[in-house]
């Protein structure tokens, strides 16, 4: 365990002494407050339709109005950020030579991996505390649900850690960043848009496609359900994530 | 402490160690010599359980390897061919994370750390970020790190490429310190160093073990007769005729003449000391003897000597034509020259 701490904080230590923890951080936020203001924007012109119209006597609802619409965007932003992250995690090691050092040090690749995967995943969780500051907001001026958010806030988080799991897996096998990433991002966005081809096949293919996307088991958290489906769903992702970055770091060991 | 068992290890189709076997003693330093691409770097890594052989065994501390990998691991520091550091870190902070992953308890760290830079001289760069560092500071803290758990075993790919002198001198005394509690083995292309530091050398060639033996018993028996080296003036005479009256010489080859005088290898049976009867005959013949040494064999002669008869053997056998024969990195040994030992 101590171990695993070790390497994590490592991790996220060397995104904070490089550019990429500001960078990529700065960037989200940016992306994200304009996010905020384009759903505010939007928001507030249907509340003064909605006044116009003599519905005046019901508010709206900030949860289906502001925080789903932006959750979503959120998932959408995090396809194309967290690939960036995750592509040095072994990618740089191998090429720096420092992938030595780990595999010749007494630690399992088990704490390795775990440390690396909870690494970015704490420079990840980071960024959504950068969105709670928005998120703040609503709270002080409107009187949005606090669970649809909360569990929004949980797929997120869930999806999110299943993409670093990929990233990892793909950077273990490269010793070239560029590569990692691209693939990585190529990766996600194809089972992100499974479902699409959901329609046009037959049924049985159907359910499994929509299964296997990693879009639609995020709907029903932002809607503010959490069903054990859908976390089973992103758990087993994550465990096959990165039970096979194992398996790819044992035969990198292999072929030397 | 260490034992390699008839290792193998094959990258695709390239077999980079065929069949390697040796052990060595606790406390025991033993060199590992061979050309480049002789399957060193290779051998050390799969000691150190960075790779598994293809075949054979690999045991530190009576652990094997890739069995039990951490226990062995625990037992062993190693300096891979090149330092491991983070360019970002460090020199303190790297050898902290090295003494964290080595699980050495919070209390004990810095002290430790502290040692390791003073042992290897790096506490003048203590705050200076690894990917700033000049080469040889680099390797020295590879160094730092590989001794910085105080493991029982030390594997050294290539300790002192890129030192300067006086570092390679202090590097080999620290070597040689180390060896009493710690059984090393340390790989180089270096002769001069394996005769100065290790009580075992083992050559490897092409991936093959070519000998095993003490650095003494080595040079001893490729020379097969002695040989002491010349650089005389003799103003334009042939010295052969003078120098073959002395008695035990058995031979005089000359070299070529150079603002040095010219050079001649005076050879002679083993065991016999011709020195001064040569530097007399040399001076009643009225010459300037400008140097007169023991010639010592080169890791390139070395390797010619054992990797010629090897091949011709094969040759022969398989009636095949020479194959063309590999030597060691020149520029290697030119660079270690001056540090090498006088002729005794
Ligand atoms: N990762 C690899 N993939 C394929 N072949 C390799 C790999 N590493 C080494 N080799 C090959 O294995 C052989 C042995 O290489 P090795 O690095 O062990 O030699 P070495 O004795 O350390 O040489 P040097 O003195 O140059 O350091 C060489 O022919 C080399 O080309
Ligand atoms: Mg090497």
């Amino acid at each position: 365990m101590r171990n695993i701490a070790t390497i994590a904080h490592k991790e996220l230590r060397s995104y904070f002494v490089s550019p990429i923890a500001y960078v990529v951080v700065g960037f989200f936020a940016i992306l994200f407050g304009y996010f905020f203001v384009a759903n505010l924007s939007v928001m507030v012109r249907f509340s003064m339709q909605a006044g116009m119209f003599g519905m005046g006597g019901q508010s709206i609802n900030i949860n289906e109005f502001m925080i789903r619409p932006l959750l979503s965007n959120t998932a959408i932003v995090l396809l194309f950020f967290l690939p960036f992250l995750t592509a040095r995690a072994y990618a740089e090691e191998k090429k720096s030579g420092t992938i030595e050092l780990l595999l010749t040090s007494p630690l399992s690749d088990l704490e390795i991996i775990l440390g690396k995967f909870l690494g970015v995943l704490a420079l990840f969780a980071l960024m959504l505390v950068v969105t709670g500051a928005h998120m703040g907001i609503l709270f002080w001026y409107g009187e949005p649900e606090l669970g649809p958010m909360l569990s929004g806030y949980l797929g997120l988080l869930l999806m999110g850690a299943s993409f670093i799991s990929v990233g990892l897996l793909v950077s273990s096998a490269t010793r070239n960043q560029v590569v990692a990433g691209v693939i990585t991002f190529a990766l996600l966005l194809l089972f992100w848009v499974l479902s699409w081809m959901a329609d046009s096949v037959g049924p049985t293919s159907q359910a499994v496609l929509s299964y296997l996307s990693i879009l639609e088991h995020f709907d029903d958290f932002s809607k503010g359900v959490i069903d054990t489906k859908h976390v089973t769903y992103y758990v087993s992702f994550i465990a096959l994530g990165l039970f096979l970055t194992a398996k790819a770091v044992d035969t990198e060991r292999w072929r030397g | 402490m260490i034992e390699v068992q008839h290792v193998t290890k094959r990258y695709g189709p390239t077999v980079a160690v065929d069949d390697v076997s040796f052990r060595v003693e606790r406390g025991q330093i033993l060199g590992f010599l061979g050309p480049n691409g002789a399957g060193k770097t290779t051998t050390m890594r799969v000691l150190t359980g960075y790779m598994p052989p293809t075949d054979g065994r690999a045991i530190i501390a009576g652990y094997d390897v890739f069995e039990e990998p951490v226990k062995a691991k625990r037992q062993t520091g190693y300096l891979p061919e090149s330092p491991p550091l983070y360019p970002d870190m460090t020199v303190r902070e790297y050898l902290t994370f090295v003494a964290r992953i080595n699980g050495i308890a919070a209390g004990d760290r810095h002290a430790r750390v502290d040692t390791a830079m003073r042992r290897t001289s790096v506490a003048d760069v203590a705050d200076r970020h690894c990917g700033k560092l000049s080469k040889g500071y680099r390797q020295r803290v590879g160094l730092a790190q590989a001794i910085l758990h105080n493991p029982g075993v030390l594997i050294l790919d290539e300790p002192t490429a890129g030192l300067d002198p006086k570092q390679i001198i202090e590097t080999r005394e620290l070597i040689k310190e180390l060896a009493g509690d710690h059984t090393i083995i340390l790989s180089t292309h270096i002769l001069p160093e394996v005769s100065q530091t290790c009580e075992r050398v083992v050559i490897i060639n092409k991936g093959r073990v070519v000998a095993e033996d003490t650095p003494d018993n080595l040079t001893g028996r490729l020379h097969g007769s002695a040989t002491i080296h010349l650089q005389v003036d003799t103003g334009g005479a042939d010295p052969t005729a003078a120098l073959l009256q002395v008695p035990g010489v058995t031979g005089v080859s000359l070299g070529e003449v150079g603002s040095d005088g010219r050079g001649v290898d005076v050879h002679s049976a083993e065991g016999a000391d011709v020195r001064r009867d040569v530097a007399g005959a040399v001076v009643s013949q009225g010459w300037g003897l400008l140097e007169i040494r023991r010639a010592r064999l080169s890791l390139e002669e070395i390797f010619l000597q054992l990797t010629t008869t090897e091949e011709e053997e094969e040759a022969a056998e398989t009636g095949e034509a020479l194959p063309e024969i590999e030597t060691g990195d020149p520029g290697a040994t030119a660079a270690a020259g001056p540090n090498g030992p006088p002729g005794p």
